[in-house]
Formats: structure tokens, sequence, C-alpha cells
């Protein structure tokens, strides 16, 4: 099992994700700068949280044109695995490895609390045994929002991967923490291979956590 | 003010402008045997202000204990620090930036979360987790809004993209705040005890480098406008208050630690208040040597800037260092991957003065000893007032049937409401070590990849303090104690944030003098000593002072994570003890303020023995694993406080204590208590304990349901509490 996880100067949750990973998994990630053109041979990218070059552009629109982001999106092409996590969402969405949008949070404000989230799509490699299950999110845009055409598209082809819900998985308005359409939390790629998602899994990957239900994701990948 | 003895050619309202008395002009003049230049006036200007020199706060902070077996390093470097055991030392420091934040609230508090994360990692500590103490006017004022969000908004647009987690802190709202907010910001940061970096300059011929971003005309005088009072006329200060570029110090933080681990830095400073005079002044005096710098070389934002301005400028995300000049290059490259200006602008010297070039051309020469040793200091005049006389508060003055609505009416007000919407807003969690969230006693961070951790609390009590300084001051030392103890740590030191008004009134003077008196008593008796801290003075507006606020951050550790405590009442059945002794204190309590709209009645006050043994008692019931859940009585009283238990955990309590004076029992702010959940086949253990210890140790209550429910008195649902409870705060931003 070899992972990687792409290091931009303002990303702050690319420990966080490598320590999750070598705990579940037990092999340690290979950290990849942001200044570096490719990367090895990999079972698993990850794109992790922060604010990659600060953000004070579109969130994710400079990360996307960095020069490791092109050799992430020709892995991706090739069908090895990447995960964006929040921030990481965002670059592969400006890179155009996923559909839509993230908007302000309809709060317009920034969000850091638990929610609860249930896989729709059930058969990619990340979602395979994802029950509702309680992680953080923490961000100021995660209004996810796809134009009808693109929408019909991602629910024709099952690339809802996560929906915001509630305890009992009830999909609505009061479990939508954000304002994101449909209540999207994560999608897939056409071919599913790509993930992007909001919430941060590896926040919630050990006892100390106080949760552990972020390790089935990691779980779903690496076994 | 006109002097018509003035006898020298610099004009004296310049000397005015720059915020010098005229005796302390002729001091600079006496030292330097002539009249300074521009440059150097600003010089003087900004190292003699209140807030870099302490002149008048310095001969009382001498006063407070600073040493201990834990502390590494007190009060003097950039932060305090203290051994946590395993070779790790925690590093921190409160600061305040007040009136920046009053002027330009998102931009005044996300520098000041900038600026105490500097005092941090410029000392070699990862940052791991941030605090706050805030002051806000009355919820329903104006201005209130506004600066609550833009300061909410701008602790978290700062925090959340360093990545440093925002883990707790404290917010109050009160008149004598309206026109003069306080936002005080602490970092703590976890470092090795053998890599401690200080910031005396040494080894002559050795070059002095500038670090981080470039240097702007922003924030000049940053500095002497924090230790001026506020007028109307305040609002034309706000190009003084900096910007920050949170992104760029994440990028000074991950260089300068990744440098640091080579041995290649002789003496590192940030650049912040009075940016690059403080820092070089600060290295060239601890180390007792001079610095030449030529100011051409100092990488520039804007054009044609001078000396003066390059000096006084506040832009943030700098750094000065000394370098050991055959790490040079390499410290160079570790910059430029991280895309930094990376800059030698002077040398060590024997000189033992500062001296400035600007293109060839000596711009200042100043010895470096005027500037430290010999700036003023004043003993100033101070009168202690009378504290407020304590009133007996009697059964029959309340209607036991309003105890439940005042308890809705309380929970729901500001000062003791959810802080949800606040730390919401917040990112507490970055770095995945955050084991107990905001919202508990104290928070608890994991020192990274160990099963230890750090508890951290702020606290204060304005309305304690002014009615009576020397309790409040106690007061506030004491209940940062209680918090940690309560989360199941061992408390280890302080950090202070004193925000007073202007010390140049002796009723001013003498509440600041009280306050340290009684911090001083609480650090000496609970063995819980101060290593870092910020005087912030002139807190005034129009004439009128703030409350006297010293806020206090405190740090413990916890040796065994699996000994934290939390709030939340855990389990049916259990028992809910109080320690500690309710003797209806109602003086100066949330009940009188919030109900009776009041203020009267007196500060309560400590008996510092008993809260040391109620203190060690709770530590030793906790560590022998008697305690399921623990949190301190704090504002409110014991009923607010077994209120937040309840929807912490969300579980009902049915409270049979029998009490002829409910209001007394049930909001009184007696000191020194806490409550405890204790499983039944603990009870008696937990209660041998106490009686061998001599503490005042009951149960009142047993855990279970969905209600609070009180003997004599009525039934309260948690659900509908928690709805009230939840509000408070939220409701200020609507």
């Amino acid at each position: 099992m070899k992972s990687h996880v792409i290091v931009f100067p303002g990303s702050n949750c690319d420990r966080d994700v490598a320590v999750a990973i070598k705990n579940i998994s037990g092999h340690q990630p290979q950290m990849v700068w942001h200044k570096e053109m490719s990367i090895d041979q990999s079972d698993l990218i990850i794109v992790p949280g922060g604010f990659s070059y600060g953000d004070y552009l579109r969130c994710g629109a400079m990360a996307s044109t960095s020069p490791i982001m092109q050799d992430v999106v020709k892995k991706a092409k090739e069908g090895v695995p990447v995960l964006g996590i929040c921030n990481g969402f965002q670059i592969l969405i400006e890179s155009g490895l996923l559909d839509g949008a993230l908007m302000r949070n309809s709060s317009l404000s920034f969000i850091c609390k638990d929610i609860l989230i249930k896989a729709k799509n059930q058969n990619s490699v990340f979602t395979k045994n994802a029950q509702v299950a309680k992680m953080p999110i923490a961000h100021n845009e995660g209004n996810f929002f796809v134009t009808s055409e693109q929408l019909k598209k991602i629910q024709d082809n099952d690339q809802i991967a996560f929906q915001y819900c509630d305890e009992s998985g009830n999909v609505s308005e009061h479990s939508n923490p954000n304002g994101s359409l449909e209540n999207i939390a994560g999608i897939l790629n056409e071919n599913k291979n790509v993930l992007g998602m909001m919430p941060h899994p590896e926040r919630a990957a050990e006892l100390a956590h106080g949760c552990e239900d972020g390790k089935t994701i990691f779980e779903s990948i690496l076994n | 003010m006109t002097n018509h003895n003035w006898q020298f050619q610099t004009e004296q309202s310049l000397v005015e402008n720059h915020g010098l008395k005229l005796d302390e002009f002729e001091k600079i003049v006496e030292g330097l045997g002539r009249e300074p230049n521009l440059t150097e006036l600003g010089i003087f200007s900004a190292m003699w202000n209140e807030h870099c020199s302490y002149k008048s706060s310095k001969f009382w902070l001498k006063k407070l204990p600073t040493s201990g077996e834990r502390v590494v390093q007190g009060p003097g470097e950039n932060a305090g620090v203290i051994d946590i055991d395993d070779g790790d030392v925690a590093v921190f420091k409160m600061e305040s930036h007040n009136h920046p934040s009053f002027l330009e609230p998102y931009q005044g508090a996300a520098t000041g979360v900038g600026g105490i994360l500097r005092d941090v990692f410029t000392m070699g500590a990862r940052p791991v987790a941030n605090l706050n103490a805030l002051r806000f006017g009355e919820p329903n004022h104006p201005k209130t809004k506004h600066l609550l969000s833009g300061v909410v908004s701008g602790i978290g647009g700062y925090g959340n993209c360093i990545g440093v987690p925002t883990v707790g802190g404290e917010v109050n709202f009160h008149p004598s705040y309206n026109g003069n907010i306080l936002v005080n910001a602490m970092t703590v940061g976890i470092a090795k005890k053998d890599k401690i970096f200080y910031s005396a300059a040494a080894g002559i011929g050795n070059p002095v480098v500038y670090v981080g971003s470039k240097t702007g005309r922003d924030g000049i005088h940053g500095a002497t406008m924090a230790s001026a009072e506020f007028d109307e006329d305040s609002e034309d200060k706000k190009p003084t208050v900096q910007v920050g570029d949170p992104f760029t110090e994440k990028l000074l933080l991950e260089a300068c630690l990744e440098l640091m681990k080579e041995e290649a830095i002789i003496a590192i400073q940030d650049m912040g208040a009075a940016g690059l005079t403080s820092s070089s002044i600060e290295m060239a005096s601890k180390g007792e040597v001079g610095l030449k710098i030529d100011l051409s070389k100092v990488p520039m934002r804007a054009q044609n800037m001078s000396a003066y301005e390059l000096m006084l400028s506040e832009s943030q995300e700098r750094m000065l260092m000394v370098l050991d000049p055959s790490k040079e290059e390499m410290a160079r490259d570790i910059f430029k991957k991280w895309d930094l200006e990376f800059e030698v602008i002077g040398k060590v010297t024997d000189t033992k003065r500062l001296i400035l070039m600007m293109n060839g051309k000596e711009e200042a020469s100043i010895p470096i000893n005027i500037l430290v040793e010999d700036a003023p200091e004043y003993q100033r005049d101070y009168i202690v007032e009378e504290p407020s006389p304590i009133k007996e508060y009697k059964s029959e003055d309340f209607d036991q049937n309003n105890i439940l609505k005042d308890l809705n009416t309380m929970i729901m007000h500001p000062d003791l409401s959810s802080r949800k919407w606040i730390w919401e807003q917040y990112d507490h969690m970055v770095m995945a070590d955050t084991v107990v969230r905001p919202g508990s006693d104290a928070a608890v961070v994991r020192v990274h990849g160990t099963n230890k951790g750090l508890a951290m609390s702020t606290d204060c009590s304005p309305v304690y303090c002014k009615h009576n300084p020397y309790e409040g001051g106690k007061h506030a030392v004491a209940e940062t104690w209680r918090n940690i103890i309560a989360s199941g740590a061992l408390p280890i030191a302080i950090t202070d944030c004193m925000n007073f008004g202007n010390p140049e009134k002796p009723e001013i003077m003498g509440q600041f003098v009280e306050c340290i008196r009684g911090m001083g008593d609480a650090c000496s008796k609970l063995n819980y000593p101060v290593v870092s801290g910020n005087v912030s003075l002139y807190n005034e507006t129009n004439g009128e002072g703030i409350y006297p606020t010293p806020a206090i951050g405190g740090v413990g550790l916890i040796k065994d994570l699996s000994n934290v405590k939390t709030l939340s009442l855990k389990e049916d059945g259990n028992f809910l003890c109080v320690v500690g002794k309710t003797a209806n204190h109602l003086g100066s309590s949330k009940y009188i303020s919030i109900i009776q709209s009041k203020e009267e009645g007196g500060t309560p006050e400590i008996n510092l023995d008993t809260e040391l043994r109620n203190g060690n008692f709770v530590m030793d019931a906790i560590n022998q694993k008697l305690i399921a859940s623990a949190h301190d009585i704090g504002e409110g009283g014991i009923l607010v406080a077994i209120s937040e238990m309840c929807m912490s955990g969300n579980l009902g309590i049915t409270i049979e204590i029998e009490t002829d004076f409910p209001h007394g029992y049930f909001f009184a702010e007696d000191q020194s208590r806490y409550l405890l959940e204790v499983c039944p086949n603990k009870y008696d253990e937990c209660q041998k304990l106490a009686d061998n210890n001599d503490i005042h140790f009951e149960k009142i209550g047993i855990v279970g349901g969905d209600k609070i429910s009180i003997k004599n008195i009525g039934d309260q649902a948690i659900s509908a509490l928690k709805r009230s409870f939840e509000k408070g705060i939220e409701r200020i931003s609507k």
C-alpha cells in the first residue's frame, strides 16, 4: 500500500491525515511538496485540507494550477484513487476532476462542528462500508452547487458520495449545515476513483477524537 | 499645553505628537548629549510608550511570584516556558489588541492572534492552541453587534488559516466596554526543553537577518496609539491598524521551525509592536551588544520609504534573527523554499549602540542602554478605594416560586449563555489533538504523539474586580485554577493580560495595585506562578475607564489522558455532589445583575486555604478514578452550574437538597466550590477522602431523566432550557 499526501504551503491537515492513514493501515504515507512535478506509483493520493496558497482568491483556484496538480490530474485519469478533503475537495473541483462549485456557506460564516453523513453511492472504493457517520466539518466555503443538468448527470451516474443527514439517516434541510444543494457533502467523478468531501474523516479517526466513524472511509479505501 | 521655557530646537508639538512628555524629552537630550533627529525621536517614542516600556506597571509587576519547580522561563522573554515532563515544555503568553480591535475589529483581532502566535513560535515552539478573552459593551449597544461579529471572524480568519485550533476563551458584556472593547489573545505551543530559542544577540560580526513579509507603511505608530486614550476622533486612527496575512504567517512558522532544527539561529525576535525598532533593540539589549543596520536593505512594499517609516512600521509577519554566518546559505535556502523574504540587513557590533544607515548616510546612533535601562519608570500615585460593602440578603426578599423562571432568564443572558455561536466559527479541531473541545471548564489538547495533554482556560470577572480589586485579582487566578483542576489536570502556571484605564489617575492605579496584590497572593498560595504577560493601560474613552480586567490564562498538565474530565453528566443513577460551602453570597452575582439589574452587594471573598484544600481534594478524587464528571461553580451559582452539566450531558437530575433560602443556595457565588458526579459504588470512598481532608462534601442530587427536578420548587425540562441557553449570543448577531 503506497499512499501520497500532497503538501501545499498552506495545507494544515496534511499531518493529521498522514497520522490517520498510518494508524489505520500501518503504512506511512509519503508527503509530496507542491513544487514537485510528479508522484511515484501510488495506490492513493490525498489532497488534504487547509488554505493551499492562502485562498485569498477563490478557494483552490491557485492550487489547481500548481506543478504537482498536473500530475495528480494525470494519475486520476489513469484510475489512481484520489481523495480530496475540505480544501482538497475545492482544489479537485478547480482542477476539473469533479463537477460543481463550492460557494460560501449559506450562514456566511465559518462553521466548525460535528455533522452526520450517509453514503448515497455505496459501491465506490471510498464508500463501501459507510453507514450514517459522525465527523466534523470546518470550512467557510462548503456550499455545494451544480447546475440542474449537471445534477441530473451526477445523480444518473450515482456520483453523489455523501449527503448530510440526521441520526436516522434522513436527508432534510434541517440536517444541512451549509446550504449545499441536495445536502451534498461529497461527490465522485464519473469513474468513481476520485472523491471530494467537505467533512474531515481524519478528525474522527481514533478514540481520543471522541468518535471513530471517520475510520470507515479510510478502511474502505485501504482494505 | 505650551511650555514657555521650551529651549530646544525640536518643536514642542512634535514631541507631544510622539506621545512623549516634555521631561521625557529632556531625558533623551541628556542621554544623547544632543537633540534627537526625527528618526531617533520616533524610536524613543516607540520604546518609551507604555505598551513597550511598562513604565507605569513594571514596579508592581515585579511583585508577582514568577518562579516554581516547573518554570523554565519566566516573564521577560517573548513567552513563558514551563516543564511538562519527558523533555517537553509548554510555551505560552496572552496579549492584548484592544485599541486596534475597536477601530477595525476584523483586522485588529486577526493581527492580535498573529502577534501572539509569533511570540510563541519565535521561541521554537509549535503553536498547538489559541484561546482568547473578550469583553464587549452592552449586548444592545449599537456597536456591539458589529464589533462582536468582526472580532470573532477576525480571530477565526487568522487561526483557521494558519491551522492552529482555537480551543477556548471567555466573553463578557458590560457597559464599561461600550467605547473600549478588550481583545486578549493567548497562544500555547510545545517545544523540546533543549531547543528553546531566545532573543539575546551575540557574536560580534554575525549577520542580522530580516525574514518574512516586506515592510510597508501600515501600522506606523501602532504602539503609541495603543498607549493613548480614545475620544471622538479615534476613527481617524484607523490607518494605524495593521492588516494580517495568516498565509504568510503560516509560511513564516514553518520556515522558522524548519530552520530551528538546525544549529543556525543564535537569536531570534519577532517584529511585533514597534516593529524593527523594538525587535532590534530588544536583541541588542538582551545580548549587551550593538547592532548596525543598513535600512536600504530592508525588503520594502512601498517606494521611497524613509528611515523613520521603516523603523516604525508595524507590518505583520516579520522576524529578525542573528545567524551563525556559516549557516547563512542553508538558512536562505529554507526561506526561499517557503517563498519568503530573507535579507541580511546588518551585523552585531561591540558598540552597544543602535546605528542605522540608509543609502550610506547615518540616520540614527543611540546607545542601547538609554533606550532600555534608562527608560522612564514611574511609581504612579495611587489610591486604594474602599471595597463595595458586602450585603446580607435574606430569604424573605425573594419569591421562591420564581427560581426556575429566573434560571431561564439568566441562562439566556449573553454573559451566561452558550458560546457555541462563537466557537463554531473557530476551527477548534485542526491538528487533530483536541481532546476536550470548547464549552467545558478547560480545553484539553493532547501533546502530539503522546498520552498526555495540556488543559487551558482563560478567566476574569471585571465586576468582582471593580467592587473589590484585591478579591477580584484573587478570583481571576483561582477561577482558572479551578477550571484546570475540574478538567483533570495539575495547574502549573499562568499568563496575565492586565487591562486597565489611565494609570495617571490614582484610583485607576489603585485598582491595578490591588489586583496585582490579589493575584500575587493567589499565585503564591496555589503554587501557580506567572510566567508571561502583557499590560494594556489607557483603556478609556472620553475620560471614562473600563472596569479593571486582569485576564488570566492558566495552563495545566494531564499526565494520563484517561483522567480527563468534562462537565457533561454521564449516567443515570450517579450522585451529584457539591464540594465547598454555600453561604448565600449573592453580592455582585449574575443573579443580582441580570434579574435585579443592579451591581451591588460586594465581591465574594476567597479563603485561599480552603481554595487549595478543595482543589487538591478534587485532583486526588479524579486521580483515584472516583469521579465521572466535574465542573467548577462559577458565575451564576450552583443552579446554573447544574444546568450546564445537564445540558451538556443531555441528562436530567433530581435535586433533593432542602434549603430555607432557595435563591441564596441556588444563585450565590460563594467561591472554591465544585460539582462532582460520582458513581454510587465510589461514593463512600469519595466521602472518606473528603472527611480525611476536612472538605465540605455533600450529595445534593441523583442523575437521571430529562428534567431538572427540585424538591418543593418544580421541574424544568432540559430541552427547553437548552433552547434558551443556545440563543443568548446568537441573538446579538441577528
